[in-house]
């Protein structure tokens, strides 16, 4: 166990159902992330990065069989958790859409884990929490349906910052965002970490997102992590593993000769 | 790729507005183009009128929609004196268009290996058995892992990725002329998308047909497509050479082109786009 590491897993295993039905969407994960820094999951569809996001922040369903180690500042991040434990670790979700109570303002979708953790002027907190976020006062009444995409996310990640986490897990936040709206939450982000010291794992499809938000990453396929990288060493050379250089390639667009070798 | 002198389709100064209760909203103003047999994207941010473009000119607005046009023709036939006998003699066997979302553009009470197949019957005249065997080929060309299994699924069972590669592979079985494309393949795993543009890409270039291809990323539509029109609050602000899209000129397709992270890029903050509300105009 590495002791300067603010979040850690070892030799992770998620499987969903029992006996011959079971799915194991995670086979062997693990990684570390110092505090203060930003570490990059990345991986296609049912490569299990989600999974890994969600047993850290102890939301998968009570069914799932969780192996391996996850510690977060050396304490042990298991099925039950202390609410002290909680409050440090917060998660921003993909979908603005569907992450926000509809029929719930602002006000009230702010206040309410301030209100759950038992803390104190709230009041002050949600104004607190819009300014930095971006948002002014004039936001706190309204509806989600009243807001963007952009100012939705913004909300989201106030909601996760109001509590005063160390630990943001982020699951894809901007892919349902049109690029210079996603520009605007990246900034935001990076400057939420810079300025709070926050420590961030972030899920993406996206190579780009992952290697302009992250120090390193990790490529994940099948549910396995098949190769840690260095984002600084990712700029000047290629990496080793076939299926990184796929999707590296990938990302760079459309080329007829990659789409015949994969 | 076959050139012929005539365009295959022009639009020109093409209007679509919706009516809503706060009054009559123009989505799409004064676009004007022609598509020869090219692959033609058009690329914008949600909202600038893109998708609305590629709907108008199969006439596929919503009830509340309205448009006009100076001229809109397809291969000499004008398509907006076109009876709906007409258009609908044009729409798949020659014209076809692959929607964004499967989800509801998927017939729900049909297996999704049903509605393939059927695509072969009426098109292709193909018996039922053949039209089955070819069904399977095409989902196995589009990198459906198993496509026995997934040809007696319904449309509910399946993720929004395959649904995109179902609607691709019934979409290129009539082989038309032109295929207007709405993000095809914006839910899938980038390595799947190049597997499927390379199929879609091939088939263009042995029928020689046309695609406009509508998205929101313009890194993709650079390196797949020959020209991009770039459109920006229902106008098209600018028109390039997909190779030279790197050197636009406009301040919004150069502002878009710079917001986004890079691979390469050295994690400074991302330059964001300002808005002259001039460009609107």
């Amino acid at each position: 166990m590495n002791p300067a590491a603010s979040v850690e897993a070892t030799g992770l295993q998620v499987a969903f159902g029992r006996g011959r039905r079971s799915f194991h969407a995670v086979r062997n994960a693990g990684f570390s992330v110092g505090a203060g820094g930003s570490f990059g999951l990345v991986g296609e569809s049912g490569s299990g990065k989600t999974t890994v996001l969600r047993a850290l922040a102890g939301l998968l369903p009570p069914t799932a069989q969780v192996r391996g180690r996850m510690r977060m500042h050396g304490e042990s991040l298991g099925a039950v958790r202390p609410r002290a434990l909680r409050r440090r670790m917060q998660m921003v979700f993909q979908d603005p859409y569907g992450s926000l109570h509809p029929r719930h303002t602002v006000d009230r979708i702010l206040g309410e884990p301030a209100r759950v953790h038992g803390l104190d002027s709230i009041d002050n907190r949600i104004g607190e929490a819009l300014a930095g976020v971006g948002l002014d006062a004039s936001f706190r009444f309204r509806y989600p349906h009243q807001l963007s995409g952009g100012q939705r996310q913004r909300i989201a990640i106030a909601r996760a910052l109001i509590i005063e986490p160390d630990v943001v897990l982020l699951d894809e936040p901007t892919s349902a965002l049109d690029v210079s709206v996603q520009a605007e939450i990246l900034n935001l982000l990076q400057r939420l970490r810079r300025e709070r010291a926050l420590t961030f794992v972030l899920v993406s499809h996206d190579l780009a997102v992952v290697s302009h938000m992250a120090e390193a990453l990790a490529v994940m396929r099948a549910g396995e992590v098949v190769e840690m990288l260095d984002v600084a060493a990712l700029r000047t050379a290629a990496p080793q593993h076939p299926y990184s250089r796929q999707l590296l390639r990938a990302s760079q667009g459309y080329d007829r000769a990659a789409g015949s070798e994969f | 790729m076959v050139e012929r002198r005539d365009p295959l389709l022009i639009v020109d100064g093409l209007n679509v507005t919706f009516d809503t209760p706060h009054g009559a909203v123009a989505a799409v103003r004064d676009v004007s183009f022609a598509l020869g047999r090219e692959k033609l994207g058009i690329v914008g941010e949600s909202g600038s009128g893109k998708s609305q473009t590629g709907r108008a000119l199969l006439g596929l607005l919503a009830r509340n929609g309205r448009m006009s046009a100076r001229q809109l023709s397809f291969d000499g036939v004008d398509l907006l004196r076109a009876g709906e006998v007409e258009r609908h003699a044009l729409r798949g066997r020659r014209i076809s268009m692959i929607l964004q979302d499967p989800k509801f553009s998927l017939n729900p009470v049909m297996t999704v290996g049903e509605q393939i197949a059927e695509a072969f019957r009426v098109h292709a005249g193909a018996s039922r058995r053949e039209a089955r065997d070819r069904a399977l080929a095409m989902l196995k060309a589009v990198r459906i892992r198993e496509p026995r299994y997934v040809f007696d699924a319904w449309p509910h069972e399946i993720s929004g990725g395959m649904g995109q590669r179902v609607m691709i592979a019934m979409m290129m079985v009539p082989e038309p002329d032109l295929i207007i494309a709405d993000e095809p393949t914006s839910a899938l795993d980038v390595t799947v998308q190049l597997q499927v543009l390379a199929l879609l890409d091939d088939m263009l270039a042995r029928r020689g047909a046309a695609l406009i291809f509508i998205s929101h990323d313009l890194n993709l539509v650079a390196s797949f497509c020959d020209r991009v029109l770039v459109m920006y609050a229902g106008r098209v602000v600018e028109t390039l050479r997909a190779a030279e899209l790197h050197a636009a000129r406009h301040p919004y397709t150069r502002g878009l082109l710079a917001c986004q992270p890079r691979v390469d890029g050295e994690g400074a903050d991302l330059p964001t786009l300002h808005r002259d509300p001039a460009w609107a105009r």
